[in-house]
C-alpha cells in the first residue's frame, strides 16, 4: 500500500507547491515598510523649485503617496483613475515625481490633469530609495501619523482600489475617531 | 504635446530597415557599458564594492545583480553603495541600509530566519530522504533469496 501512497502524496505536495507558485507574482517584492513610520524626506516641489515638501506635510490625515514619472507607461495608464479619485475628494493624493524631467512632468500634468495636492520632485531618486521604490507606479497608503499602511506596485485599477485600498482607508479613518 | 503617442514610424524601405536595425544594435551595445570607470582607486575598497554589488539583487531585472544590471535603479543603488563605502561605512551597515528599504529580497544569500529554515534545510532534507529510500531498497533486495535469481545461461 505505502508503495503507491507515498509517491502519490509526494506528487500531491508538488502539485500544491506548483499551483501556489503559479498564483504568485514573481516580480512582487514585499515591502518591509508596511506598518512602520514612513521615511522622512524633504524635497523641492515640482511646481516651484524653491518651495519644499516633506513628510510633515503628509501628517494629520490619511493620504496617498503616488510615485510616478513621465517615462513610466503604467503611470499614464492609471492617471485617469487618480484624477477621478482626486475629484471625488475621497482621499488627498500626493505625488513623488521620480527621476524625471521637470518640464516634461509639468507638461504631463497640464495635459492629463493634476490629481496631486502637491508633487515632490525627486530628481536623483535618493528619496525613492529610502521608500524602497523599485518600479513606478507605486502607491503608498499612509495614516494620519504617516505610518505606511499599504503599498501597491503597478498601475492602480478600480478593482485594486476597491479591494485593497478602500477597506484599509476606512479602517484607518475608523481608528482615528 | 502630441496626444496619443505613436512609435517612430520608419519608412518600409531598405534604408529605413537598415537604420532601424543599426539603432537596435546601438541599444544592445549600450547594455554592456555598465560603469566603464572603476568606482575606487584603492584596490581594497574596489574589491569590497565589487563583492557587495554582486551580492545585491537588482529589483528591476531580478535575475541580475546590481553589478550586472543596466537598470536606472541599479545605477542609483551602486551610487549609494559607492557613497557609503567612501564615507567609511562597514559592509554590514550597507547591507542593513538596503534590507531596511527593500527587504531580505535584495540579498542573493537569504539570512537564517524562521521563514528561511525550510529553504536552507531543503537540500539536507532531500538528501536524507534520498538516502532513506536507497537504504530501504538495498535492504529489501538483500533479503531476497538468492535462489530466486534466474539461472544464467551462457549460450553462445
Amino acid at each position: 500500500m505505502t508503495r503507491f501512497l507515498l509517491p502519490a502524496l509526494v506528487f500531491a505536495a508538488l502539485i500544491v507547491f506548483f499551483v501556489v507558485g503559479l498564483e504568485r507574482d514573481p516580480s512582487y517584492v514585499p515591502s518591509p515598510l508596511i506598518g512602520k513610520p514612513a521615511p522622512d524626506f524633504e524635497l523641492p516641489t515640482l511646481a516651484d523649485p524653491d518651495a519644499t515638501f516633506g513628510l510633515d506635510d503628509l501628517r494629520g490625515q490619511v493620504s496617498l503617496l503616488n510615485v510616478w514619472a513621465t517615462w513610466c507607461v503604467g503611470c499614464r495608464q492609471e492617471h485617469a483613475l487618480l484624477v477621478e479619485l482626486s475629484d471625488s475628494g475621497e482621499v488627498p493624493i500626493y505625488g513623488l515625481d521620480w527621476k524625471d524631467d521637470r518640464e516634461a512632468a509639468l507638461a504631463w500634468l497640464e495635459e492629463l490633469g493634476n490629481p496631486y495636492v502637491t508633487t515632490a520632485f525627486d530628481e536623483t531618486g535618493r528619496v525613492a530609495i529610502d521608500w524602497g521604490v523599485y518600479g513606478a507606479p507605486e502607491t503608498f497608503l499612509l495614516d494620519a501619523d504617516a505610518t505606511v499602511l499599504f503599498k501597491h506596485v503597478g498601475p492602480l485599477t478600480q478593482q485594486i482600489w476597491d479591494e485593497e485600498f478602500q477597506p484599509r482607508l476606512q479602517a484607518a479613518r475608523g481608528r482615528e475617531q | 504635446m502630441t496626444r496619443g503617442m505613436t512609435w517612430p514610424c520608419f519608412p518600409a524601405t531598405w534604408f529605413g530597415r537598415l537604420s532601424m536595425a543599426f539603432a537596435l544594435l546601438l541599444i544592445c551595445v549600450d547594455a554592456y557599458a555598465i560603469d566603464s570607470e572603476r568606482a575606487f582607486e584603492e584596490p581594497a575598497l574596489q574589491a569590497r564594492y565589487e563583492h557587495l554589488t554582486t551580492q545585491i539583487r537588482c529589483l528591476v531585472c531580478q535575475n541580475n545583480s546590481i553589478a550586472d544590471s543596466s537598470a536606472a535603479l541599479a545605477a542609483d543603488l551602486r551610487r549609494e553603495i559607492r557613497d557609503m563605502l567612501a564615507a567609511g561605512r562597514e559592509d554590514s551597515e550597507i547591507i542593513e541600509f538596503l534590507t531596511t528599504r527593500y527587504g531580505d529580497y535584495v540579498l542573493y544569500r537569504p539570512p537564517w530566519t524562521p521563514r528561511t529554515w525550510l529553504l536552507w534545510l531543503a537540500p539536507l532534507l532531500l538528501l536524507a530522504a534520498g538516502i532513506w529510500v536507497a537504504v530501504r531498497i538495498v535492504v529489501a533486495r538483500s533479503r531476497l533469496p538468492i535462489e530466486d535469481e534466474p539461472p544464467r545461461t551462457r549460450s553462445g
